[in-house]
């Protein structure tokens, strides 16, 4: 719709120009049509949705959400219990959500940028390892990832005494342990006490799988982002670089990566959002989410056209609220203009 | 404005398709949904898919189960023919929408019955006659030593989401006062999945739905289900709101199997029995409920022999049973709550006057 309006031309000499060949007036005549056809359109969709609704005793309630929802949440950071209403039971889900989507964004994003550096390494075998990685991983669907995941690495773990230990973590089929500051403000590290695992930080074994899949998926994107950025740089300015005497890391970090965030970043936004709104496959692996308890509500309730509104509502603004924290980040690492 | 607007815009909208089956339905006897289901040639029948006993796919690729004989009756006192019927398998999530929407023209897919569900301020569903009487249980492996509810204080459970499963469990535990963790997923294969895989300690389902997954596991004998039953479960097929002349027809087709059974008319004797109906004009109730006389069919906008035809197909509501769920099945579960009202039963057809 972005026709531009030409600049004015001097008047023919003689004919005076008739007002549906001016190049000033068709495109303001033709997109305020085209805008006048959209919103009859909308007005008519809107109109025969409340006709229906209406006819179907359907129409709009809001009432819902103050009465008891009568269903638990398994984890949740805010207090919930079954007696709450149940917009305290959507809420409770969209923290879980946020909860999910900046854990994956950090995580997504350390591990992509790796792998898309990895892709520049002399190395050949770190080379094609992220080669191989990246193409294995964004080929798979992820739903199919979340599956396997969690129904085929995480809950064939062992329990107790048997669990998969490292320093500091210990992976159990009960979930995932980790060292942090416990009672006292004392470092303390995961403790099996009477063959069950406690630590100070836990995660539940589906938050773990919907992180691994989201954070494994879209960091293969990121970091072909990340390559492609690194590659929109000039090989002049490595060589360049290299001529002063900077090492690989020296040139990375002044040289290459200023320029090459400028082609990243907008890259990077488009992949935060696409993790924002695929974590709404986390119903798939028994997590949570705002997703599955608007499922539930759903069906607890009838209340279909509500409770959707709210689902759409709530990852635009989710999505629109990363979107502007990127835009920010975008003008902050553009090339300043003096 | 023709009704193809109404039913494309907004389904392609929100993709819910809720409202198109709330345009308003010409009443009156001819219903709307039987025409489209006669011009279409076959039913439509929303089902669960992958319960044993209740519908499933045979290793042949034919669907079998109680849910599916109540398809095939119905297809078979509307078309004449069991066979056509097409099956949609459903989740416990997506099985209202489908209806509402008329994706699916009957819903026989292990429903409880319930006053939200019934409501036109609810789901705006309208049951047939119940062909289940069940209740909640918990399965648990035996292994775990748990026998009863108090048992699974603190533990996690796997339970569908979407389903009343999920709320009487929230209610029992809280009456109880016992604090537990509720995993939900959205198919109850992935429940299952779960519960064999060991994150929870026990699933909880309608007590028949259980014992019919645990035949498909690797080993049934290691688990069991604990005596605790939390719920009444009136498993019941369901039709809609916007179209009382085919839930009728439901209706009375379904009670036509409860009577079959209570005539102790059966697959195999009921050509005899149209043959007695026929011969013998005394036999008022017979040749009523068989269409030999009167126009019961013709009210419902059925076949005169609809009550025939269904039996013919899937037999009475006893042999259905036996058949699926009953000592003829690897579920043997008892009649109990699903014998006839003569024996104690809930199984009760009002009368065909």
């Amino acid at each position: 719709m972005a026709v531009e309006p030409s600049p004015p031309r001097p008047e023919a000499s003689g004919g005076v120009t008739p007002w549906w060949r001016d190049r000033r007036v068709v495109p303001w005549v033709v997109q305020a049509a085209v805008g006048l056809v959209v919103l009859l359109a909308i007005a008519f969709l809107l109109g025969n949705l409340v006709r229906n609704l209406t006819a179907a005793g359907l129409l709009l309630s809001w009432r819902w959400l103050n009465q008891p929802a009568g269903f638990d949440i398994s984890e949740s950071l805010i207090p919930f219990n079954a007696q709450l209403p149940y917009w305290r039971a959507l809420a409770a889900g969209l923290v879980n959500t946020i909860r999910a989507v900046l854990v994956g964004l950090v995580g997504a994003t350390l591990l992509g940028t790796l792998v898309g550096m990895a892709s520049f390494s002399h190395n050949g075998l770190l080379k094609r390892l992220a080669r191989i990685y990246v193409e294995v991983v964004r080929n798979i669907p992820l739903l199919l990832q979340l599956v396997f995941w969690y129904f085929v690495v995480f809950l064939t773990l062992p329990n107790g005494a048997a669990a998969l230990q490292l320093p500091g973590i210990v992976l159990a089929k009960s979930g995932l342990y980790l060292a942090g500051l416990g009672e006292g403000l004392r470092w303390l590290g995961p403790q099996l006490v009477n063959g069950v695992w406690q630590a100070p930080i836990r995660l539940t074994v589906e938050f773990a799988a919907l992180l691994t899949g989201l954070i494994v998926y879209s960091g293969a994107f990121i970091a072909e982002v990340v390559r492609g950025g690194l590659a929109a740089v000039p090989k002049g300015q490595w060589e360049a670089a290299s001529s002063l005497g900077l090492g690989w890391f020296a040139t990375l970090r002044h040289i290459v990566l200023p320029q090459a965030l400028r082609v990243i970043v907008p890259g990077l936004n488009t992949q935060y959002i696409s993790l924002a709104k695929n974590s709404s496959l986390a119903v798939a692996v028994g997590y949570t989410d705002l997703y599955s308890v608007a499922e539930t509500t759903l069906n607890q309730t009838g209340r279909a056209v509500e409770v959707v509104l709210v689902l759409l509502a709530a990852y635009l603004t989710l999505d629109l609220l990363i979107s502007l924290v990127m835009n920010g980040l975008n003008h902050l690492v553009q090339i300043k203009e003096r | 404005m023709s009704r193809h607007w109404i039913r494309a815009l907004p389904v392609s909208l929100l993709g819910l398709g809720l409202l198109a089956g709330c345009a308003p339905e010409g009443g009156g006897v001819q219903s709307t949904k039987m025409a489209a289901i006669q011009s279409r040639g076959k039913l439509i029948c929303g089902v669960e898919g992958k319960l044993p006993g209740f519908s499933y796919v045979l290793p042949s690729g034919q669907y079998a189960g109680l849910d599916v004989d109540v398809c095939k009756a119905v297809a078979a006192a509307v078309l004449g023919d069991p066979n056509k019927v097409e099956y949609r398998d459903l989740n416990s999530s997506e099985r209202f929408a489908a209806l509402a929407s008329g994706e699916v023209d009957l819903l026989s897919r292990n429903t409880t019955m319930t006053l939200s569900r019934d409501a036109a301020g609810g789901n705006g569903l309208s049951f047939a006659p119940t062909t289940f009487y069940d209740g909640q249980g918990v399965l648990v492996p035996v292994a775990s030593g748990i026998t009863d509810l108090k048992g699974l204080a603190g533990k996690p459970i796997c339970v569908e989401s979407g389903t009343t499963t999920e709320l009487n469990l929230a209610d029992r535990m809280r009456e109880q006062n016992i604090p537990y963790t509720p995993l939900k997923f959205q198919t109850s294969d992935q429940t299952f999945a779960a519960y064999l895989g060991g994150r929870c300690v026990a699933v909880t389902s309608d007590r028949s739905q259980l014992a019919g997954k645990r035949t498909s596991f690797p080993k049934p004998d290691e688990h069991t289900l604990l005596p605790d039953v939390m719920s009444k479960e009136p498993l019941t097929p369901a039709t809609t709101n916007a179209d009382p002349a085919w839930a009728d027809a439901v209706r009375w087709i379904v009670n036509g199997l409860f009577q079959a059974e209570e005539s102790g008319i059966t697959q195999a004797n009921i050509d005899a029995k149209v043959a007695e109906a026929k011969a013998n004009a005394n036999q008022a109730d017979l040749r009523r409920f068989l269409g030999v006389e009167g126009d019961f069919g013709k009210q419902l906008g059925l076949p005169a022999d609809f009550v025939v035809k269904a039996v013919k197909a899937a037999g009475n509501y006893g042999e259905i049973f036996d058949r699926n769920v009953g000592p003829k099945s690897a579920l043997k579960l008892d009649r109990g709550l699903n014998r006839q009202w003569k024996d104690g039963g809930l199984i009760y057809s009002p009368p065909f006057r």
